[in-house]
């Protein structure tokens, strides 16, 4: 054997060690053996009447991924306009609900005695559901379209505000010893150190809050009419499955890529912490 | 008091205390414990706890003054009443005259944890404390002075590093320029080589006698190390073991300057001091320790 043959299998046995290398063929491996189960298992009826086979639900996604936008009203709308109103939906209530939730959780954060205060109103409205409010949404706006927004603002207040809180009570003393020794304002205090301080809390806060959003999103409009949800909602009325276990999978690598934007703002802000 | 009374006064305890700069006056501490009713009834009391009781101490212009004692006798307490980020139960605190009350850039604080901004590079850490303190000052001139400090504790090339990409030897030079670029009055310092190992620690301890050679401010120092006290102080107090610690003995070190390690070494006076203070920390750590068992 050569030198350079041997150079070569060495290689290639690093190549099998590496772990990523490892966990992507058993992601192959996995999904492989599920797609062929599904396929035989729908083929051979082991499934509820009318299981689609894992072919044709392939062939759903590739249809709707390769026509994404047609419009033939409200009950035949293309599942990528679908997926922009429901999009659009959670950017309006998110912005609202953040735009509210930063300063409020600074606000409460810097004073114990504002935490001490609003605490209670946080512990008690957290742990409700979001589609809680739907009636009150629904009977304070008489629109679905803002009742949705409306839904989406009170789902992703919570984690913003309690994280804000948090992050901005527990700034390192020390920073703000730092900040007390040079004599600076209230004011230069906050921006400078105590916000900057706290950032990664927040951020971590925004992306709880998307999570939830768009968790929240498509529950809400399977009862108000057009978005991801609706989409949904109308294929189980029109009883074909296919597109059901589509928008499934879109709902997620959507889901995937708004979280992402977070882990990187996240990784932004840490400067090596973690 | 009127603002009248309060000047003369300032100026009665300069005429007074002719050439000191900094004066401590029965300075206490006690750190309350809960003996509400709430407590009581919990069950959940806890005494009051007397840190330092009665401390006197005067500082010269220009002095460097180094404190030691038994861990947890109070000298961070002591530290921070002189820095104004806590109050003294009793007593008084004042510099060239003025009563101390609160924090100010009169003081620059080295921390023994560095303190700095993770967020903010060597370069915006020193300007941030620079652009606090002289908010007025044309920038040119403010980048001029940090750019001074980080060349004098010779962080040259670093500037643009989070302290994250840092040693902690280097942070802590970053800790120093900063105390220092807002040109203070005095410098405080809390063991800021206590988390240094001893080699960086060394070469941390020649930096800052060298600076101080060139800058003669007034210092006063937190540590635990004999040598570093002896190498570096005018002055050195040492504190007795608490609760209700107090001043137990004032040493005066009369090495010539500017100093360096050997030629302190061969100082004939060096191994009486050193022997002084070894058997002092012995006494009190004993002490303490025998407290402990009881
Ligand atoms: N906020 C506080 N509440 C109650 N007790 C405190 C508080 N801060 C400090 N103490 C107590 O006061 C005493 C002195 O603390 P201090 O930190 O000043 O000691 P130290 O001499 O700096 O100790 P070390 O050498 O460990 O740094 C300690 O016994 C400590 O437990
Ligand atoms: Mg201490």
């Amino acid at each position: 054997m050569t030198a350079v043959q041997k150079n070569v299998i060495k290689k290639d046995n690093q190549f099998l060690d590496n772990e990523n290398v490892k966990a992507l063929l058993l992601f192959l491996l996995s999904l492989g053996i599920f797609l062929l189960f599904w396929e035989m298992g729908a083929k051979l009826k082991w499934f509820a009447k009318g299981m689609p086979t894992a072919s044709l639900t392939i062939q759903e996604l590739w249809y709707w991924v390769t026509h994404p936008f047609y419009n033939n009203g409200p009950n035949d709308l293309g599942i990528g306009w679908n997926l922009l109103i429901s999009l659009r939906r959670v950017a309006i209530g998110y912005t609202i609900a953040s735009v509210i939730a930063v300063p409020l959780g600074i606000l409460v954060g810097i004073s114990p005695v504002a935490f001490k205060a609003f605490n209670p109103y946080f512990q008690l409205l957290k742990p409700v559901s979001p589609l809680a409010w739907l009636p009150i949404g629904l009977y304070l706006f008489r629109d679905s379209e803002l009742t949705g927004v409306f839904i989406i603002a009170i789902a992703s207040i919570w984690p913003t505000l309690n994280n804000t809180a948090f992050g901005v009570a527990n700034v390192d003393s020390s920073y703000l010893d730092v900040s007390r020794t040079l004599g600076a304002s209230r004011w230069r205090t906050i921006f400078k150190v105590i916000i900057p301080a706290a950032l990664p809390n927040i951020i971590s806060g925004l992306r709880i809050s998307m999570g939830i959003a768009w968790l929240v999103i498509v529950a809400a409009e399977m009862l108000l009419g057009t978005g991801l949800g609706y989409f949904i909602w109308n294929e189980w009325n029109n009883l074909y499955i296919p597109n059901i276990l589509v928008t499934i999978f879109i709902i997620g690598i959507v889901g995937i890529i708004l979280d992402q934007i977070f882990a990187y703002l996240e990784k932004l802000v840490s400067f090596g912490k973690k | 008091m009127t603002l009248d009374t309060l000047d003369s006064d300032s100026i009665d305890l300069n005429n007074t205390a002719t050439n000191y700069q900094i004066s401590l006056r029965n300075i206490s501490k006690v750190f309350p414990g809960n003996n509400n009713l709430l407590d009581k009834l919990t069950g959940k009391t806890k005494a009051d706890f007397t840190a330092i009781e009665e401390i006197d101490l005067d500082i010269e212009h220009n002095t460097f003054v180094t404190i030691i004692g038994p861990s947890g006798c109070g000298k961070s307490t002591m530290l921070d009443i002189i820095a104004g980020l806590s109050t003294a139960t009793t007593g008084t605190v004042t510099i060239d005259g003025q009563l101390v009350d609160k924090p100010g850039p009169d003081r620059g604080m080295v921390f023994q944890n560095y303190a700095l901004m993770p967020w903010m590079t060597v370069k915006d850490n020193i300007g941030f404390a620079v652009k606090t303190v002289y908010p007025k000052m044309p920038v040119k001139q403010q980048r001029r002075i940090i750019k001074e400090n980080i060349q004098l504790v010779g962080l040259t090339g670093a500037e643009n590093k989070h302290p994250h990409e840092l040693s902690g030897g280097m942070r802590q030079r970053v800790g120093i320029a900063r105390a220092l670029a807002i040109n203070p009055q005095i410098l405080l310092m809390d063991e800021p080589f206590g988390a240094l190992d001893a080699l960086t620690r060394g070469f941390l301890q020649d930096e800052i006698e060298r600076i101080w050679e060139q800058q003669r401010k007034t210092a006063i120092m937190i540590t635990h190390s004999i040598d570093e006290a002896l190498l570096l102080s005018d002055r050195i107090v040492m504190m007795t073991k608490g609760p209700a610690a107090t001043i137990a003995k004032v040493l005066e070190i009369p090495f010539p300057r500017p100093r360096d390690r050997t030629t302190v070494e061969n100082h004939p006076d060096y191994l009486k001091l050193k022997q002084q203070m070894e058997d002092h920390l012995y006494r009190e750590t004993r002490a303490v320790e025998a407290s402990r068992i009881k």
